[in-house]
């Protein structure tokens, strides 16, 4: 048994290395191509040599898949022109090549702000083929752990996916906390006050509230085994589902639409210890959602 | 942002190798790209740095490197995002590494 190794410490590459087979990645538009971001150096700013993103094929448990990972220390993962094309030219290939999943190690604040409308023109894009992916039957499986989180139009996009497995501290949300607080003030949302933005953005939270499917520990054979026992499972694109989801939604304003924190929402949903919830393990996590509240609580 | 050549002699010849990256252009951090050069007597330089007028430092840098590895024909490229001297040298030295031969001094 290995030693965890924790993948919000990896880099995009290394986490791709770790994820996939052994020796199996071949990457598409690598470095050495330099394809790079055209509106970088206008600004005076430092490009990356893959602007900010790895993708390529490879296999997992021996079946193929597409996988692109975002650089999270790059821009802050931000999604440029290039970044966004390369995302999308990705999700194209599958309806081409039919891998059992595209995974998708997502880490970014959302569009590159440097690059405006581009970024934003981008992030559509990406969603609009990712939809196309699903509509084929293909599964898009996101794995979100990294120390920047999954925010804004990426955000957006995670929720597009098939299915979402994310870590204890890894966190996702459309708004960033300092843009909430920027916008609403510091008494709606405290973006200093880090157990309060990770108890609302958190991973835990998101798997409470089915936002996200799978949660695991901080460790990259955890996310590898999560988005392996994923592959194949496509879940069905359909008005019907769509509409289903507003309900839900809907009804999740109405229910706990006055929570002032996450562990209010935990209380009214009948976790019996929601003080506790922080400090549990991933494992326990999933005996807390199917209702088998575990003794030890 | 500022860009810098440099140009090196060096006497180590490498075997044929594919293109070895290291890093990642973050804050205080730098991506280093390792290619084959098209000159065989010379391991050249070209930086990308977003911090401007620090020109002698990265050619101390380079020089000393290139004086414990002596490559030759291999191509650096470097991105930049304000990396200290030191950080610059342990990549310079972890992408060295990666090469075939190890690029040991």
């Amino acid at each position: 048994m290995n030693a965890p190794l924790s993948f919000a410490e990896l880099s995009a590459r290394q986490r791709v290395q770790h994820l996939l087979d052994a020796g199996t990645f071949t990457e598409i538009l690598g470095p050495a191509q330099r394809v790079v971001s055209p509106h970088l150096a206008l600004l005076g700013v430092p490009y990356a040599f893959d602007d900010g993103v790895v993708i390529g094929s490879g296999t997992l448990q021996g079946q193929s898949v597409l996988i692109a990972a975002q650089e999270g220390e790059f821009m802050g993962g931000g999604v440029g022109e290039v970044h966004g094309a390369k995302l999308v030219g990705l999700l194209r290939r599958a309806l081409q090549v039919r891998p059992a999943a595209v995974l998708v190690c997502a880490e970014s604040g959302g569009v590159r702000l440097h690059e405006a409308n581009a970024g934003l023109i981008a992030v559509s894009e990406v969603m609009r083929a990712l939809l196309d992916v699903r509509a084929a039957g293909i599964p898009v499986v996101m794995l979100i752990g990294g120390a920047n989180g999954c925010f804004g139009g990426m955000g957006l996009i995670a929720r597009c996916a098939d299915h979402v497995v994310m870590s204890d501290q890894a966190r996702m949300s459309m708004s960033g906390p300092e843009v909430i607080e920027s916008s609403h003030g510091v008494e709606e949302f405290d973006s200093r006050d880090r157990a309060l933005v990770w108890r609302t953005t958190g991973g835990k939270h998101r798997f409470l509230m089915g936002d996200c499917d799978r949660l695991v520990e901080d460790d990259v054979s955890a996310f590898r085994q999560a988005a392996a026992a994923l592959l194949g499972q496509s879940r069905a694109l359909t008005l019907q589902g769509l509409l289903a989801e507003h309900v839900v939604l809907t009804e999740r304003l109405a229910r706990f639409g006055d929570c002032g924190d996450a562990m209010d929402v935990w209380h009214r949903m009948g976790v019996a210890h929601p003080e506790q919830v922080t400090d549990m393990e991933a494992a326990q996590m999933q005996g807390l959602l199917s209702g088998v509240a575990l003794e030890s609580l | 942002m500022e860009h810098l050549t440099y140009q090196l002699t060096g006497h180590k010849a490498l075997p044929a190798f594919g293109a070895v990256l290291v890093g990642v252009v973050g804050s205080g951090n730098l991506e280093v790209l390792m290619e084959q050069g098209t000159d065989p007597a010379h391991c050249t330089f070209s930086i990308n740095t977003s911090a401007r007028g620090f020109g002698p430092i990265w050619e101390a840098v380079v020089q000393n490197f290139q004086a414990r590895h002596q490559l030759a024909g291999v191509a650096v490229s470097i991105n930049d995002m304000g990396a200290t001297p030191a950080v610059v040298s342990l990549r310079l030295d972890q992408a060295a590494a990666s090469l075939p031969s190890g690029g040991a001094a």
